[in-house]
């Protein structure tokens, strides 16, 4: 089948997340779509499937204009998507896990879908064993469980959102086999990914989106500087920051691994220094948030050694790591930072702590307004925190640190502020540099990590795999790491 | 929706959620009316006779007003014990077994004293006791939800049935009656261990200001203290309380124990002040209806002894309705119960509207 997108828009209020992209997929090819975290990939290829409505363009089917809603439609019309999180049923087996939605009436068919998965099975190379509980099995499999799902309900285009991330060499040899031959076979593959690695692999054709347009598509053989030109715009200047004199070692990380997101955090092993300011670049997801969790004492460490200032963590209460100095500040603020139904005073009474039983409201009061004003946070003391604005809830947590403070774990802490509010954000945190506290943030705008840390940390897959000085690197080195080649 | 007072909140939000909730309540209460009319013409009797009789029933005389106060005492201790455990989120149906084991607690202490000698100190260990009581069964939630993670509604509600299979036990086994054992309870207690009460009410006024110091005490506790401002952030948002230190676990045993503690004390009240002695239905569903009351009042601590008497005029008006109208006495129930559904009802629409403007508006 030929799919055609023609002028595809979708728009969250002011938000242009799909910005008139035009696509054009060919029957038998594997197509990629390339692009960073919020290019617009995933709502592009949620609309083609059905997931969400789109607000304006047309896709086109073998040259006629189809109009459907549903995932179910989508099927109808022979598309079909395997999401980055897998749809199934995990205390399920396979068999029914596949039979879901295929068989029909009240006779037991089991045989019938066994014989047919089985040999779906058999001519993908496939490992799975159709009796096994489906939460037992691999990412890896699970994906292929639904792969095979798709197929035998007659899917002509398969869409694939990141199948790469979190599954194993072997499974992902053996997943990019099997698209070669569904491709070899007539139907369409578009694959979704940031990664280089995989679509120069598998791809016949790429198109690279950038903040929800179009900005170029290329044919095998590939030239990867002009596509990740084409992925993350033209390198910005490096700004340029006044040298801070480093101290001690903070933090220090060997061979440590955790579990969490989807990747977890693999053997990480990094020494952190007073008044270092660390961006930590990767795609959402990559491991960042574990390493600033584990680095926290909020998650445990599966493995290795952390220790602050030489002295040992691992098995230490949260509570140690507050004595510390270790302030983490989540990317999520009103489910993991505030307290969304309490008042501006009440955040600063809570967090006077102290051994009174009584609350000293007066004090709250009083400390909660000159704080207010002096962070411009747009509020009274009375206004509760879930009536906020983002830039708001973001500078009323950093009124809420502490001054001594000897390591900032920041995630993603200019996420959804306007740029007068980064700046702010930004400024503000510079001064927690020149007082030796180490400050760490993840972000992903690169830009902003290259105009603001002084040491960059690059995720890929769960890996710290590039840590360099700002100064002896560039834009193409680091987006090069983002997308997995160093 | 968390309480609104007007020291938390600015005034014109303030102003808003009161309209928000009259407007509800009046609805509510609509709903409510019509539905109960309803059933009343259904079973073929006189709608206005039968809330007359209600209303004769419960507020006609003083010795009925002392009626409806003995049912409200245990039904607002028990509110107010549950405003801790709804604060941090808890949902502690276990309050009815608390309310046994705090009246079981306080008759063991009792039994020491049927001599009727040192009534005074047996009085008062036997509330001490009967406080500890409800605490101790709270807590054995409360560990079940911290350190093994069962739910604290089923735990609660397993330990309601073990605590009445202790209290029967009891009544039938080792403390019946010399020669009998019967559903009318153990033996009746010394006068000198009853709680003095006014004559001409039968009302016990240290029952009736202990309830009212709860309810003050309650107040203060989750408005001016460190630990009610604790349960309101970990209610609000317990995935937070790593930003601020907060031990969870410990701010759910500690809202656990003040919800037992109080339900204890009902339970306590119940025995020496109401009933002189261990009845195998202590309890009178006054924990089950105490939940229903912290829901209906909006987890409001003002609001609640309100509609704790609503509700007991209720319970005591429509005993009168079998004698008077044949209609079986059960239907103050089914008014309770329809009032709590309708008011879940109204505010899952309101929100339901709210979220539907919401996306139109996108």
């Amino acid at each position: 089948m030929r799919i055609e997108l023609r002028d595809m828009h979708k728009h969250y209020g002011s938000i242009k997340a799909n910005n008139g992209i035009n696509l054009t997929v060919e029957e038998g090819t594997i197509h990629g779509i390339l692009g960073e975290n919020g290019a617009g990939k995933s709502t592009l290829m949620k609309v083609l499937a059905g997931y969400i409505t789109k607000t304006g363009g047309d896709i086109i089917i073998d040259g006629t204009v189809k109009d459907y809603h549903t995932p179910a439609e989508a099927s109808i019309q022979g598309i079909g998507m395997l999401y980055q999180e897998p749809l199934d049923y995990p205390p399920l087996t396979v068999l029914e896990n596949f039979m879901i939605g295929q068989a029909k009436g009240v006779s037991n068919q089991h045989s019938l879908f066994r014989e047919k998965l089985e040999e779906l099975i058999a001519h993908f190379n496939f490992t799975l064993d159709p009796d096994v509980i489906v939460k037992y099995l691999t990412v890896g499999e699970r994906q292929q469980l639904e792969m095979l799902r798709l197929l035998s309900l007659g899917i002509e285009v398969l869409i694939l959102d990141e199948p790469t991330t979190g599954i194993s060499d072997l499974q992902k040899e053996a997943l990019f086999n099997s698209l070669r031959k569904l491709a070899s076979e007539g139907k369409s593959i578009i694959l979704v990914s940031h990664k280089l690695k995989d679509s120069e692999a598998l791809c016949d054709r790429v198109t690279v989106l950038r903040d929800g347009e179009v900005t170029g598509s290329m044919e095998k053989p590939y030239d990867a500087n002009e596509l990740l030109a084409m992925m993350f715009g033209e390198p910005p200047l490096p700004s340029t920051r006044s040298a801070v004199d480093y101290g001690e070692t903070v933090l220090s990380m060997k061979n440590v691994s955790g579990l969490g997101e989807r990747t977890g955090l693999s053997r990480c092993t990094i020494d952190i220094r007073e008044g270092e300011m660390i961006g930590l670049a990767g795609l959402e997801g990559s491991g960042q948030g574990v390493f600033l969790r584990i680095a926290a004492g909020i998650t445990k460490p599966t493995e290795g050694s952390l220790s602050f200032f030489g002295g040992n963590m691992i098995g230490k209460k949260l509570h140690a790591f507050k004595k510390e100095g270790v302030v983490f500040l989540p990317a999520s603020r009103l489910e993991e930072g505030l307290m969304p139904d309490l008042s501006i005073q009440e955040h600063f009474a809570l967090k006077e702590g102290g051994s009174s039983f009584f609350v000293k409201w007066d004090e709250a009061r009083a400390e909660s307004s000159q704080k207010t004003e002096k962070f411009r946070v747009k509020g009274t003391p009375d206004t509760i925190a879930e009536a906020l604005s983002g830039g708001n809830q973001q500078r009323l947590m950093l009124s809420l640190l502490s001054k001594e403070s000897t390591l900032l774990l920041l995630e993603q802490p200019t996420r959804g502020l306007d740029v007068e509010s980064s700046n702010w954000v930004w400024w503000h945190l510079s001064k927690y540099c020149l007082r030796k506290t180490a400050v760490i943030f993840s972000s992903t705008d690169l830009d902003e990590i290259m105009s603001i840390a002084d040491r960059i940390l690059v995720f890929f897959d769960g890996r710290i795999i590039k840590d360099v000085q700002r100064d002896e690197t560039d834009a193409r080195e680091l987006a090069e790491a983002i997308a997995g080649r160093v | 929706m968390q309480e609104k007072n007007g020291m938390n909140t600015s005034a014109s939000i303030h102003d808003k959620a009161i309209v928000r909730f009259s407007r509800d309540l009046v609805l509510t209460v609509l709903v409510v009316v019509s539905f109960t009319t309803l059933i009343i013409v259904l079973s073929g009797a006189p709608p206005l006779a039968a809330y007359y009789h209600i209303f004769k029933g419960s507020l006609g005389s003083w010795v009925k007003l002392g009626h409806v106060i003995r049912v409200w005492i245990p039904l607002t201790l028990c509110t107010c014990g549950l405003l801790y455990t709804f604060r941090i989120g808890l949902w502690n149906i276990g309050v009815e077994g608390q309310v046994i084991m705090g009246a079981i607690f306080a008759t063991y202490v009792l039994r020491f004293g049927m001599d009727g000698r040192m009534a005074t100190f047996f009085l008062i260990a036997a509330f001490v006791a009967g406080v500890a009581g409800g605490a101790l069964w709270a807590l054995i939630a409360g560990y079940l939800k911290t350190k093994g993670g069962v739910n604290e509604i089923f735990a609660g509600l397993g330990l309601n049935f073990v605590a009445q299979g202790i209290i029967l036990w009891l009544i039938f086994g080792p403390w019946k009656r010399a020669g009998i054992a019967s559903m009318s309870g153990t033996e009746l207690l010394p006068r000198e261990l009853w709680l003095s009460y006014v004559s001409t009410m039968r009302l016990s006024p240290l029952g009736l200001s202990l309830a009212l110091c709860a309810i003050i005490v309650t107040a203060v506790m989750l408005r001016y203290t460190k630990i009610g401002l604790c349960l309101k952030a970990l209610g609000s948002n317990p995935n937070a309380a790593h930003i601020f230190d907060l031990n969870t676990r410990l701010y759910m045993l500690l809202a656990m124990v003040f919800a037992g503690g109080f339900a204890g004390l009902a339970g306590s009240i119940q025995v020496t002040g109401v009933y002189h002695r261990l009845i195998p239905a202590i309890s009178s569903n006054y924990g089950y209806l105490a939940l229903l009351v912290a829901m209906l009042s909006n987890y409001n601590v003002w609001i609640g002894p309100v509609v704790a008497f609503f509700f007991a005029c209720l319970n005591v008006g429509s005993i009168q309705l079998p004698m008077m109208l044949q209609l079986d006495s059960s239907l103050s129930g089914v008014i309770q119960g329809a009032l709590v559904l309708a008011a879940l009802a109204v505010h899952a629409w309101r929100i339901r509207a709210r979220r539907i403007a919401e996306e139109t508006w996108n």
